[in-house]
């Protein structure tokens, strides 16, 4: 592996559905010795130091913003976090300027989350730094699937045979999407589970199993990927109430031990206790849910330090304090 | 000042007349003289002799279908560099869309748009008026006086008449003054957000899809009002499958409906967008490869009668942004006869006679336009064309002010040579 000419993961992080399996793989593996950082007690490595890092939230976000603001510190970067409100954006700026105002500061990186599908990629396209996508519109977002398959490994040792329901309103879901894409690229089997206004009409063409009924989702899965159910949802009309909603596809400690097998219990967050998932769940034995949060900086660090030209089999000298 | 151009030795297809041989013709000042072989003009100086041979010369094209900004985005497209454009894709004639602004709903607005063609010296620019005032889809348009000021057809384009008795009234009344309605067949309520087809592409790209069906439930339910009234709907850029079947629906009943499809609905799928590529994005949307080959078919069996471009110009930053944030539309009038010769024409799924048929003939009888014939002592609109040379498309050397086009750098089959207007050269190949 050493030696290699090309970065191993391209100049941008932008979805999984681009990626191979090795990439993938190599992304997971490369995680692992980042993991042990954060439970130092000084947790900071001088991996990045002199590297600067924009972080332009679009959207409100706290859980990803903060898990890359970690991770880019940890690794002693400098950031920048932008968010869209009190930014030039408001004053109607467009995407492609503000990028360019950005770069002209001599940037290396930049981490952006945009309510539009296709802004890291439009973004990558028209600025040298790397970027990494947090999220844009319905699209993907790479990094929490990658957290997600992180923490699924760490759990069964294994993604490659693993039955894996993604429950909810796919139709919306940029996590749905990217987990589809690495879960399958990494040979799991994959099935969606939510009422068919929340689905894509094209799902069956995306080759995963559909699930019209939560207990059959829970009778066949090893881990169930719970998303968060927007309010704005009910509001569009997509379906009637939150409380159907929950009756429905709610998942619930009765449901679960009705399972012939202990299922694994994922969300993305935040969450909204009650609706999509019961807080005895959340809160419960399989839950694995703050695991993934732990699990997302470390992914992160991994993800910046590939991006930056690290060497793979470097990651674990890295962390020591080696070359970039 | 010559008098008379003499078009020697070219392919003259002109289906009005049903001839497809080699022959000269002559245009006499503003018309069609003579046709026929060895055509002698003796020793006159008057007359400038163009060598036709190998080339088509057909009756000139005329887009039924175009938005050419004037009045209210002149920093887009103007009458005159529209009508321009038009003459350089070898269009003679083209209809103007009423989504200007001010929008074209009333007398003044039409003439407006008769003076400024007529100093653009080009292609002849008709007006469409609009069906509702403000194109607000509430109370109708003056048909009579926009007609008496020189509109050809009503239409609401780009934005869909959703109230079904506004659709059947606007038909009732233009029967009254012989002119179609131009219809955009869209149900705002499905296609509401939409950015793209709704299919694989749309999922996968995580982009609002627009269905198929948000056109043809609109198609069917202005196919029946047309049945109702009698009056003739003229049904725009038809893109999908289901469509063609409800057009041939409506034509086995002797409905008064008539369709156009675009170059671009009928070469390119969903799979363009790839990449967000906003170039790649109108509405109706590109759609799915069953559509195109569906809608190609119906070129061929007659199903469409016309080939319109929906020629839509926007700013370079315009596109440039996010794709759902992004207008719709491509730039069409110098791509058309190349789209169509190289997807259609090449490809062996029409013939010429039917490319001219679809792009001169037809578009002329439905809106009841000068040309469209090289029947003798007809007005000269005449193009002639290149049918087998290449050329890649290159946005930059546009007489249109739009780029906005998903064929740059493509290489394509058939090119315009000369455009003669009411018996002058608008156009000339390397000029």
């Amino acid at each position: 592996m050493s030696g290699l000419a090309a970065p191993p993961l391209g100049k941008d992080l932008l979805g999984l559905e681009p990626l191979t399996s090795e990439q993938i793989t190599l992304i997971l593996d490369t995680a692992e010795p980042f993991k042990e950082i954060s439970e130092r007690a000084i947790k900071k490595v001088p991996t990045l130091r002199g590297a600067t890092i924009v972080n332009l939230f679009f959207e409100a976000s706290t859980r990803t913003r903060v898990s890359f603001e970690f991770a880019e510190k940890r690794l002693s970067a400098d950031t920048v976090n932008v968010a869209s409100s009190g930014s030039s954006v408001q004053k109607g700026e467009t995407l492609v300027d503000t990028a360019r105002n950005l770069e002209a500061m001599r940037i290396d990186m930049v981490v952006i989350r945009h309510g539009a599908s296709g802004a890291a990629q439009f973004l990558a396209e028209r600025i040298e730094s790397n970027v990494i996508n947090a999220g844009d519109g319905t699209h993907e977002h790479p990094t929490q699937a990658l957290l997600d398959m992180l923490t699924l490994r760490d759990h069964f040792k294994r993604i490659e045979g693993l039955k894996i329901c993604i429950v909810g309103d796919v139709l919306h879901s940029r996590v749905a999407r990217s987990n589809i894409w690495g879960l399958k690229k990494l040979g799991a089997n994959v099935a969606v589970c939510g009422p068919r206004s929340l689905l894509p009409n094209a799902i069956d063409e995306l080759e995963v199993e559909v699930f019209d009924r939560i207990e059959d989702a829970i009778e066949w899965a090893d881990a169930l990927n719970i998303l968060r159910l927007q309010l704005e949802r009910m509001q569009g009309g997509y379906i009637p109430s939150l409380r159907e909603y929950n009756r429905v596809f709610g998942v619930s400690r009765e449901r679960l031990e009705r399972a012939p097998r202990d299922v694994l219990i994922l969300h993305p967050g935040p969450m909204n206790r009650g609706v999509e998932i019961d807080s005895d769940v959340a809160d419960g034995p399989f839950s694995v849910i703050l695991d993934q949060v732990t699990n997302g900086v470390a992914v992160r660090m991994a993800v910046l330090y590939l991006l930056s030209g690290g060497k793979p089999e470097l990651a674990e000298m890295a962390k020591g304090g080696g070359s970039r | 000042m010559t008098a008379a151009i003499l078009l020697r030795g070219g392919r003259v297809i002109d289906p009005s007349q049903r001839m497809d041989a080699i022959s000269d013709l002559l245009i006499e000042k503003d018309t069609i003289e003579a046709l026929g072989t060895n055509i002698d003009v003796g020793s006159r100086d008057d007359v400038e002799i163009v060598d036709c041979a190998g080339r088509v010369v057909a009756p000139g094209f005329i887009d039924v279908h175009c938005h050419l900004r004037e009045p209210g985005r002149e920093d887009v497209e103007t009458i005159a560099t529209g009508a321009r454009a038009a003459a350089a894709g070898g269009f003679t004639a083209v209809c103007a869309m009423p989504n200007t602004d001010p929008v074209t709903d009333n007398q003044a607005a039409v003439g407006f748009i008769i003076r400024q063609a007529a100093r653009a010296k080009a292609a002849r620019v008709y007006p469409i008026g609009a069906i509702s005032l403000g194109q607000r889809g509430e109370a109708l348009a003056e048909f009579g006086e926009m007609v008496g000021a020189g509109a050809v057809a009503v239409s609401d384009d780009g934005k869909p008449v959703a109230s079904a008795h506004l659709m059947r009234t606007a038909l009732e009344y233009a029967r009254t003054f012989g002119i179609p309605v131009a219809d955009h067949c869209e149900e705002p309520t499905l296609a509401a957000g939409g950015a793209m087809n709704e299919g694989l592409v749309s999922a996968r790209l995580g982009l609002k899809g627009v269905p198929n069906e948000a056109e043809e439930i609109m198609v069917i339910r202005d196919i029946l009002l047309a049945r109702r009234t009698g009056g003739h709907v003229h049904l725009c850029h038809m893109s999908t499958h289901g469509s063609v079947e409800l057009i041939r629906w409506g034509k086995e009943r002797g409905v008064n409906v008539t369709a156009e499809v675009c170059p671009h609905h009928l070469s390119l799928t969903d799979e363009a967008v790839e990449g967000y590529n906003t170039n790649a994005k109108m509405n109706p949307p590109l759609r799915s490869a069953a559509d195109v080959e569906a809608v190609q078919q119906a070129v061929h069996d007659g199903t469409i009668d016309v080939i319109a471009t929906d020629h839509a110009p926007h700013h370079y930053d315009e596109k440039e942004r996010e794709f759902a944030d992004a207008p719709n539309g491509i730039v069409g009038l110098e791509t058309a006869l190349a789209v169509n010769m190289t997807w259609l024409v090449a490809t062996g799924i029409i013939d010429l006679a039917t490319l001219v048929e679809k792009m001169s003939c037809a578009p002329a009888r439905i809106f009841r336009l000068a040309g469209g014939t090289l029947r003798r002592g007809n007005v000269a609109d005449v193009t002639v064309f290149d049918p087998d040379a290449e050329w890649t498309v290159d946005p930059s050397r546009f007489r249109s002010k739009g780029r906005n086009t998903p064929y740059a750098g493509q290489k394509l089959k058939g090119r315009v040579h000369l455009t003669v207007v009411d018996g002058g050269v608008v156009f000339r190949q390397g000029e």
